[in-house]
């Protein structure tokens, strides 16, 4: 792509003594609470257990973090650049390059995994691999192209799912090997960025909420149309992409449902309901609870079988404001 | 004290006494992105919402309510819970009431997921129960609303 981004057309000196949208200045202290670097991560503890997966399964792995590290490079370098024109408020213009830099910090972090693990000829074959393939690069591209269009709430549409869609047939894998007590380590590492693209897609997802309530009713519901129809256009070629990574270890079908859980929060995040039944959204429960340990939700209270919950499990309640 | 302070401290406790008072057994709490507040609506159950803004009257449950709300905070869960939560829950009124919590939350958040709601419920000393994600999906709020109403059915039982 050689088109110019726009740039922010006005700019006048940011004052965070006047704050027009509390949710900035909560979302900017959110990231900066959330900051971290790949090398607080001890990396090189994976090592032994790296050495215990088969060719193939090491083959997968770098091929789904560089795949990811596209995505993160895409959304550092374009993607959440391409938000700052059209910010409402100073202050969002701030936390869109917060989140630029945090994307460059996880593009980053995937490096800090490979130099740990591989050996620089296995690097390089998978960067090779990721410009070789199809439905990575069209990802890609689809997504690009909404960045560098005219749509500023069709942008933030494109980058919301970008954040809380696409990179999730990537993440399920570390969470697969997490759950069987494998690259333990990096795990944690990709549950940092996990966490940081919730917040991105949260607030980008809000930020698109609130450029709703400014238009009529008919460009209301053309976003709406065109949200869904992204979505389908990105899922399929998700579906694709993720059979290229996981036929070899037979975990598409597992990855699918991942793909199908996401996708409803990816949707839920900018507004809209739920697209895709329960039936497709069960999660195996061992990649849940290794995305959230806390997320064993087989038995809630009303389901009568939740007899765990009746006393509070243990977390420490004392860090609140409490007057009891 | 000088008569200045002291006629801006009167200002202050009128303020803090100004109250709305709610008989509704689902109480929720909601930020300015609203996803707890869709899904309370959703419900199509009698709600009451805890201010977001400390200038508006403070709310005071007169019935046993159950106390919905998201979690909030930093990477350690320390201040998770939403300090219009926690003040709702200083007066001593309210906390005697409250019967159970139900959680909204991300598994994103990982360990800190539905935190604040699990904070409260073993604060309160009250089941936690039910949890969802973002705004909930509609398997979400069928479970609740049955859920609620077995619960509701279950203490009026209990108390006769």
């Amino acid at each position: 792509m050689t088109e110019k981004l726009k740039l922010a057309g006005h700019v006048e000196a940011i004052n965070w003594n006047r704050i027009q949208d509390d949710k900035d200045v909560e979302v900017w202290n959110r990231l900066v609470n959330n900051f971290w670097l790949p090398e607080k991560i001890p990396l090189s503890n994976d090592v032994q257990s790296w050495n215990t997966l088969t060719e193939a399964e090491k083959l997968l792995t770098m091929r789904v973090f560089t795949g990811l590290t596209l995505l993160d490079t895409l959304q550092g370098t374009v993607g959440a650049v391409s938000l700052i024109p059209d910010a409402i408020t100073p202050h969002e213009e701030a936390v869109y390059t917060n989140i630029a830099f945090m994307e460059s910090v996880h593009a980053k972090s995937y490096s800090s995994i490979f130099s740990t693990l591989a050996s620089t000829k296995d690097i390089d074959e998978a960067f090779r691999w990721s410009t070789e393939n199809e439905n990575l690069q069209k990802k890609a591209q689809i997504i690009e192209s909404y960045y560098y269009g005219e749509d500023p709430l069709k942008r933030k549409i494109a980058s919301t799912l970008l954040e809380s869609f696409l990179f999730y047939s990537g993440f399920y894998l570390p969470m697969y090997w997490s759950s069987r007590a494998k690259l333990t380590n990096t795990a944690d590492l990709i549950r940092l960025i996990i966490r940081d693209e919730a917040v991105h897609g949260y607030y980008i997802g809000y930020k698109f909420q609130k450029g709703l309530e400014k238009v009529s009713e008919e460009r209301r519901q053309e976003l709406k149309d065109y949200t869904f129809e992204l979505m389908f256009e990105l899922y399929e070629n998700e579906v694709q992409y993720t059979h290229d990574l996981y036929d070899g270890v037979g975990l598409a079908e597992d990855v699918k449902k991942f793909l199908h859980y996401n996708a409803n929060k990816a949707l839920m995040n900018l507004g809209y309901e739920a697209m895709f039944p329960a039936s497709v959204t069960d999660v195996n429960p061992a990649i849940l609870s290794a995305l959230s340990p806390n997320a064993d939700e087989n038995h809630d209270f009303f389901s009568g079988s939740g007899s765990s919950y009746v006393i509070g499990k243990a977390v420490n309640t004392e860090d609140e404001d409490w007057d009891f | 004290m000088p008569t200045s302070a002291l006629a801006r401290s009167r200002v202050h406790d009128n303020a803090i006494a100004a109250e709305v008072h709610t008989k509704n057994n689902l109480i929720y709490f909601s930020s300015a992105s609203g996803y707890t507040h869709r899904f309370a609506e959703k419900l199509d159950l009698e709600c009451a919402r805890i201010p977001l803004k400390s200038h508006e009257p403070h709310l005071v449950a007169d019935e046993p309510f159950v106390l919905l709300l998201p979690t909030y905070g930093g990477e350690k869960g320390e201040r998770s819970i939403p300090p219009q939560v926690v003040k709702f829950l200083n007066d001593a009124r309210n906390r005697h009431l409250i019967a159970g919590v139900i959680g909204a939350g991300n598994t994103n958040f990982g360990t800190a997921y539905c935190l604040a709601a699990r904070k409260i419920a073993a604060k309160c000393n009250v089941p936690l129960l039910y949890k969802f994600e973002l705004m909930g999906t509609p398997e979400d709020v069928t479970r609740v609303h049955q859920g609620l109403e077995v619960f509701w059915t279950r203490k009026s039982q209990n108390l006769k």
